[in-house]
């Protein structure tokens, strides 16, 4: 009898079980999965004047027929033209370079903030955490043009620095690359300090006296104990800087100049100026398939975490 | 007050009796201030070498303090701490010979067993052959020889504190400290680590200093116990000279359970003297009173295994005896507690160690009794 029951509420949770996971899938399946197919499509398509401006256009009115028609038309031109045209390779390259580089220098900076904070007074956290997620309240989009004013040679910074004395003509920073690394490093930095804080927050203090008392000056406890606990911090924080860096589009386009070469750039420029929808898709899908590679090292590596906790 | 040896002494370590013995730690004037708050306060201890010594007290009392300074992890306000004749002001605490098992163990959970063992000997810079052999050393010592490649977080609260002991004897430090090293274990696991603990530094020939909140702890483990208060130490003595002369009211209550009478010294014969209980209405007589003056306010205090109960009146006329009633029992198993109504508001214990299988108890609720004690059982305190 009990037995029934509880099996039956058993079967009940699981279908509760189902549909709770479903709902995120069903959301993936329909904001994701949908636009991906459709932009695969248009990547294997072939530019014309037109609306829209490629072909084929699948005409449903013919059912299954019309699918087939448009299908055998496909080709995977665009992705060879991809590799003809030395630009996008350069953009890629250049794309992960400058991610590369930003999060390096985002880690450098994030980590003693993220440091400094989890070894504040406690009554302080939750007021400095705040501090950190605060700039997510103004559009990002102005935040970035906010730097424009700070960067450009009567902006702001330079107005300062002549103003002490330290430069005496305005330093070219504006339009060009170290724009860009200064827009990516300030934009993403709560992305690589969140997760640092949590790291090192959760670190008990003792390991690091436990490190002193064993023998190990300050610093090197610091190598040997606090580094290697806060790896998964790292880790989290550096993939959550680089993956959406690569792509950037909007920091490049405002602060970086015509030596600025990043494939979000160049994927805006097929789009737009060029309206060349099949090869922006196939820029697009190649760009995924790159990204796709640190997404999963990403999660495998949040996997192995969980497993040694 | 004059010392007076407890029974037979068997234990022949006591290098404290003797007056040119150096000790190894000392304290001297040491205080510690956070803030306004008074950590510890111009205390002075000594203890050596070779011994066990405990610090006993609640929480907030200093014991952490005194031996995080002994660590360097503090640096004492005022005073000085002396190590095997060194002063240790400036000491960082990667340089002294010391060495701490944490009440959280604190093992490096990135690494194995063997490395966390192995962490202050390759920060010394031992050959690579020695530490190995170290290590090996030190995990047969904690019985934990096939668990070296493992994880802190695969190993058992028991395990893990064996793995945080052998990392703190590695380095043979001069003195091991240990904080509240058995807080997390349960009762059983506990017992058998305390004895384990002693074997060990019998074996070691090292100087432990151990801080605890648990009277039971540092009675088993320590040659010597610091009872502390708020900063202060209220008395340094063995074990059995703690529970059984505790010189302050507060050690007396801190130490084990004890009656408390009080009173006035009415007669005092050289070592003799006799107290009148006006609660009670009855006197005390009491040998070895130590230095208390006719006329003085005091209290007696005696231990509730030491009290004796019977239904006839004792026949000795050595002993002090008062009548009384029963008034509650606590069945224990082992023993038996007594709550012995003396008069209104005034109630004795007295401890009964149930020696048969009792059916029926010979003395039971309400039954009128006699209590007795000998002279020597109890103790003035003055304070």
């Amino acid at each position: 009898m009990d037995r029934e029951v509880s099996s039956q509420s058993y079967s009940k949770n699981r279908l509760g079980r189902w549909a709770l996971i479903m709902v995120p899938y069903a959301w993936l399946l329909l904001f994701f999965l949908a636009p991906f197919v459709i932009v695969f499509k248009i990547s294997l398509s072939e530019v014309v004047v037109a609306i829209p401006p490629y072909k084929p256009v699948i005409d449903w009115a013919q059912g299954l027929a019309g699918f087939v028609e448009a299908a055998q038309q496909w080709s995977l031109d665009n992705y060879i033209w991809l590799t003809e045209d030395a630009i996008y390779l350069n953009a890629y390259l250049s794309s992960l370079q400058i991610a590369f580089i930003a999060t390096v220098i985002t880690l450098l900076v994030g980590y003693p903030i993220a440091y400094g904070m989890a070894r504040a007074p406690k009554a302080w956290q939750p007021t400095l955490l705040m501090l950190i997620i605060l700039p997510f309240w103004t559009s990002f989009l102005i935040r970035v043009y906010a730097w424009i004013g700070i960067l450009k040679n009567e902006g702001l910074l330079n107005q300062f620095l002549m103003m002490l004395g330290i430069i005496d003509d305005p330093l070219v920073i504006l339009n060009t690359n170290a724009a860009v690394y200064i827009g990516i490093v300030y934009s993403y930095l709560p992305f690589m300090v969140l997760p640092l804080y949590s790291s090192l927050e959760k670190m008990d203090s003792s390991l690091i006296e436990a490190a002193e008392d064993l023998g190990c000056p300050p610093m090197q406890a610091f190598w040997k104990v606090t580094i290697p606990l806060s790896l998964p911090g790292i880790i989290a924080g550096c993939f959550l800087v680089f993956i959406p860096a690569v792509g950037e589009f909007v920091i490049p386009d405002l602060l970086g100049g015509s030596e600025t070469l990043m494939i979000g750039k160049t994927l805006w420029v097929e789009f737009f100026s060029n309206r060349d929808w099949p090869v922006a898709s196939a820029v697009a899908v190649v760009l995924l398939l790159i990204l796709v590679i640190p997404i999963v090292l990403f999660q495998r590596q949040q996997e192995k975490q969980k497993e040694a906790q | 007050m004059a010392k007076k040896p407890i029974g037979p002494v068997r234990r022949a370590f006591a290098p404290w009796e003797d007056p040119s013995a150096i000790p190894f730690i000392e304290f001297r004037n040491v205080t510690k201030r956070f803030g306004d708050f008074v950590a510890v306060d111009n205390l002075s201890l000594s203890i050596y070498e070779r011994e066990f010594h405990a610090l006993l007290g609640g929480s907030g009392c200093g014991k952490t303090t005194m031996m995080r300074m002994l660590a360097g992890f503090e640096t004492p306000t005022e005073g000085q701490i002396f190590l095997d004749g060194q002063d240790l002001a400036g000491i960082p605490p990667y340089r002294r010979p010391v060495n701490m098992m944490f009440q959280s163990y604190a093992l490096f959970p990135h690494m194995t067993v063997e490395a966390n063992i192995a962490f202050g000997l390759k920060q010394d810079g031992m050959p690579a052959a020695e530490i190995s052999s170290r290590v090996q050393e030190m995990l047969r010592l904690v019985k934990l020889e096939q668990f070296a490649k493992r994880k802190p977080h695969q190993l058992s609260g028991g395990q893990r504190q064996r793995v945080a002991l052998a990392r703190s004897l590695a380095k043979r430090p001069k003195v091991l400290l240990l904080d509240e090293p058995m807080a997390a274990l349960d009762k059983k696991l506990r017992e058998e680590t305390q004895l384990e603990l002693m074997t060990l530094q019998e074996d070691l020939r090292m100087t432990f200093l151990i801080v605890t909140h648990d009277q039971e702890e540092a009675m088993t483990v320590a040659d010597r116990i610091s009872v502390m208060d708020r900063g202060h130490i209220r008395q340094v003595a063995t074990p059995g000279e703690i529970y059984e002369m505790p010189n302050s009211r507060f050690v007396a209550e801190f130490i084990g359970d004890i009656n408390l009478f009080h009173g006035k010294v009415t007669q005092k014969q050289s070592e003799d003297a006799q107290l009148y209980c006006d609660l009670t209405d009855s006197t005390i007589n009491i040998q070895g009173a130590g230095d208390v003056r006719v006329g003085d306010e005091v209290t007696f205090a005696i231990r509730p295994e030491k009290v004796r109960i019977s239904l006839d009146k004792p026949a000795e006329s050595n002993a002090n005896v008062i009548q009384a009633e029963v008034w509650d029992i606590a069945y224990m198993g082992d023993v038996s507690i007594y709550h012995i109504k003396l008069a209104e508001d005034e109630f004795i214990r007295s401890v009964v160690a149930n020696t048969t299988r009792l059916v029926e108890r010979p003395i039971t609720w309400d039954d009128k009794i006699w209590l007795s004690w000998d002279r020597d059982a109890g103790v003035i305190l003055t304070n």
